[in-house]
């Protein structure tokens, strides 16, 4: 689960990891008024999406003015906001972060996040600040310190002033510095995050170090033990159909093209995407209905799938292990009959019971293109679209 | 020979007493794995289908002499299940388990490395030696006994290939799904070792995913050390940058993980990758 900018320096200052001072504000008078209590010359009025690179697509700005903070929020809200991490149809904004703007004399990049490879905490700090740190990994390497954690310990102090002297912080600053990786530590472990960021961590020309951004990404898989962080959720800044998906626990990702999918299993999924684009077309979605498929998730697959208007034909590619054909194709079957599908079905089936389910779907008079194997359900998508 | 399980496996099933574990458990003894022993905590004294049920995995070893264990504990408690598992000294312990926080799995990694317990998954099918014994989920009847070793990320997609395999009378040695997560216990290179090791073992496919560099490290792994044939296949080609497509570990971060620099790296270590799903069983014929 993804939060909000704004979310995430509220859990900071709890965890008294220094940020500017600001609000969340919902309406222009409201961005204005915050302006006004934070008093100053300067305010930056910040974009609040699910997405990265918002400057680069006008989502942060800087005002001079409470009026032209309140100005810029009314422009803001409501815009759609087109950066290189959205996509093209981009993000509606609905909420901005007011925020003094302060005097930046150097930029940094913070992070803790878990290295698949090493199988542990990791933390990471350059001085290329403002970057994204994956392109940094890429273009140099040497910019980047990093730190792994022993999860039984924790990150000890030496490893904390290992990264703020690896970051080339002024010697007056290594207390707090330190202080600041000793406690997105904490946080990172504590909240059960996949990734927390600050970038960029910046030194003011007063000589103070505060977190200008913040991100924080957790672990849906350890949501049941912080359900408090529940009402951090914003369903708005989830894709409507993977909203619906996810409320009957389907497993869908939305996508550009006009071959919908249902399969089950992950990996399986992928591979009927690519099959798909294979044959000449483009997959719709990912869907994975999982090993348990019942009749009632296929038929709300379906109608998902059939949501998005841009679906010409939908292959269905089921390898029945334990879970029969049999079963799912009458799950397809009733499926199909509840739900009016204006579209070609290509079905393809093997596995456990394959005769008994392509039997039950050639019985059923409704118009399935039957694919007996992956090639041969490539060619039948070709055939339709 | 096999790799990891085989006729002489005694098998111990955590969780055996819920839905799955039962089901499961039944699955493997019909295909003539040797289910010694269950484990689920204030359960001693039950049995399922007369195998006997414990309260800790130290006496269940004990009593019964187990030196594997297969979890379906549900994912709140199954990092504690691993580890008690790794602490009774069992060699070899398979988590079917998905969902399971990854901190948690963070901490059981160097848990298991001072047990000297090795794990397979969380999040994946198990292991099967085709006609000896299945510690896993797979569907039984799909595979064959042989000599071609399989190593997946992935669940159904493995019975995919492994039936096309079956299906091009290439029978199978032993076939390892190792887990979709991000952190788990064992990866491509630990278990490429194991088959380079078994003699019986001819050749290996090897069925990667976007996400990670497992398939990387596997690719110059092969190429320095492995002399056996390797079939690759990856999936998600078309799969978009930063969304979690189903598997926790399957995602593209920034720029790094994606199927054509793994495709790429496997090629570049001499792999045959196979391109077109539909054609595995054929290629796999030409090549082994």
């Amino acid at each position: 689960m993804k939060i909000h900018e704004y979310q995430a320096k509220e859990i900071f200052s709890r965890f008294k990891i220094p940020v500017p001072r600001g609000s969340v504000a919902f309406d222009a008078k409201e961005a204005g008024n915050i302006a006004e209590e934070i008093g100053g010359s300067r305010w930056v009025v910040k974009a609040q999406i699910h997405a990265g690179g918002r400057g680069k697509g006008g989502g942060v700005r800087v005002a001079e003015t409470p009026e032209a903070v309140a100005e810029t929020a009314k422009e803001m809200l409501g815009m759609t906001l087109v950066t290189p991490q959205t996509g093209p149809q981009g993000r509606r904004v609905s909420k901005v972060l007011v925020e003094e703007a302060l005097a930046v004399k150097q930029e940094f990049y913070v992070g803790a996040a878990v290295d698949r490879a090493r199988q542990s905490p990791v933390m990471i700090g350059s001085s290329e600040g403002g970057m994204g740190i994956e392109e940094l990994a890429a273009s140099r390497p040497e910019a980047i310190v990093r730190e792994w954690v022993d999860v039984g310990i924790g990150l000890p102090a030496f490893q904390a002033r290992n990264l703020v002297f690896g970051l080339g912080i002024d010697a007056s600053l290594v207390r707090v510095g330190t202080g600041i990786f000793l406690q997105l530590y904490r946080l990172f472990e504590s909240f059960d995050c996949m990734l927390v960021e600050i970038n960029p961590l910046v030194v003011t020309e007063a000589n103070q170090i505060f977190a200008l951004d913040a991100k924080i990404e957790f672990d849906d898989n350890a949501r049941y033990r912080h359900k408090d962080l529940q009402e951090l959720d914003d369903p708005g800044e989830q894709e409507s159909l993977e909203l619906e998906a996810s409320e009957h626990r389907l497993n869908y990702i939305r996508m550009e093209g006009n071959v919908g999918i249902m399969v089950n299993g992950a990996g399986l999924a992928m591979a009927t995407m690519d099959l798909i684009k294979q044959a000449g077309a483009k997959p719709a979605n990912f869907l994975d209905v999982g090993g348990g498929a019942t009749t009632e998730m296929v038929t709300k697959g379906f109608e998902i799938i059939l949501g998005d208007k841009s679906v010409r034909g939908i292959l269905i590619n089921i390898f029945g292990g334990i879970l029969r054909c049999d079963v799912l194709a009458n799950g397809v079957v009733e499926a199909a009959r509840n739900v009016a599908i204006n579209v070609p079905v290509v079905v393809r089936l093997d596995g456990t019971n394959v005769e008994e389910g392509r039997d039950i779907l050639a019985a059923s008079g409704l118009d399935f293109v039957v694919a007996d194997s992956m090639a041969d359900a490539a060619e039948k998508v070709r055939g339709i679209v | 020979m096999t790799i990891l399980i085989d006729k002489n496996t005694r098998l111990l099933v955590q969780g055996i007493t819920g839905r799955e574990g039962s089901f499961h458990t039944r699955q493997c003894v019909a295909y003539g794995t040797n289910v010694v022993a269950g484990v689920t905590p204030g359960k001693g004294g039950q049995n399922l289908d007369g195998i006997p049920v414990f309260n800790t995995i130290h006496e269940a070893v004990e009593k019964t002499g187990a030196n594997a264990s297969l979890i379906f504990v549900p994912s709140p408690f199954a990092a504690d299940a691993i580890m008690e598992s790794a602490a009774a000294g069992l060699e070899l312990t398979v988590c079917i388990t998905e969902g399971i926080p990854i901190h948690d799995m963070m901490k059981v990694v160097p848990f298991l490395k001072r047990h000297n317990c090795r794990l397979i998954g969380p999040n994946c099918p198990g292991v099967i030696s085709p006609g000896f014994s299945k510690a896993g989920i797979m569907p039984g009847q799909i595979h064959k006994e042989g000599s071609i070793g399989v190593v997946s990320r992935s669940g159904t997609l493995t019975y995919e290939v492994v039936n096309q395999l079956t299906q091009s009378g290439l029978g199978q040695s032993t076939c390892i799904g190792i887990g979709g997560d991000p952190i788990i216990g064992s990866t491509f290179v630990d278990i490429l070792e194991l088959f380079d090791k078994d003699p019986e073992t001819e050749g290996v496919v090897l069925i990667g995913e976007i996400g990670g560099s497992d398939e990387e490290v596997a690719a110059e792994y092969i190429k320095n050390y492995f002399k056996k044939p390797v079939l690759g296949f990856i999936a998600g080609l078309t799969a978009p940058p930063g969304k979690r497509m189903g598997h926790a570990g399957a995602i593209i971060s920034g720029s790094g993980g994606t199927a054509k620099e793994k495709i790429a790296a496997m090629k570049k270590s001499g792999i045959h990758v196979v391109e077109h799903l539909g054609e595995l069983g054929k290629e796999a014929r030409e090549v082994f």
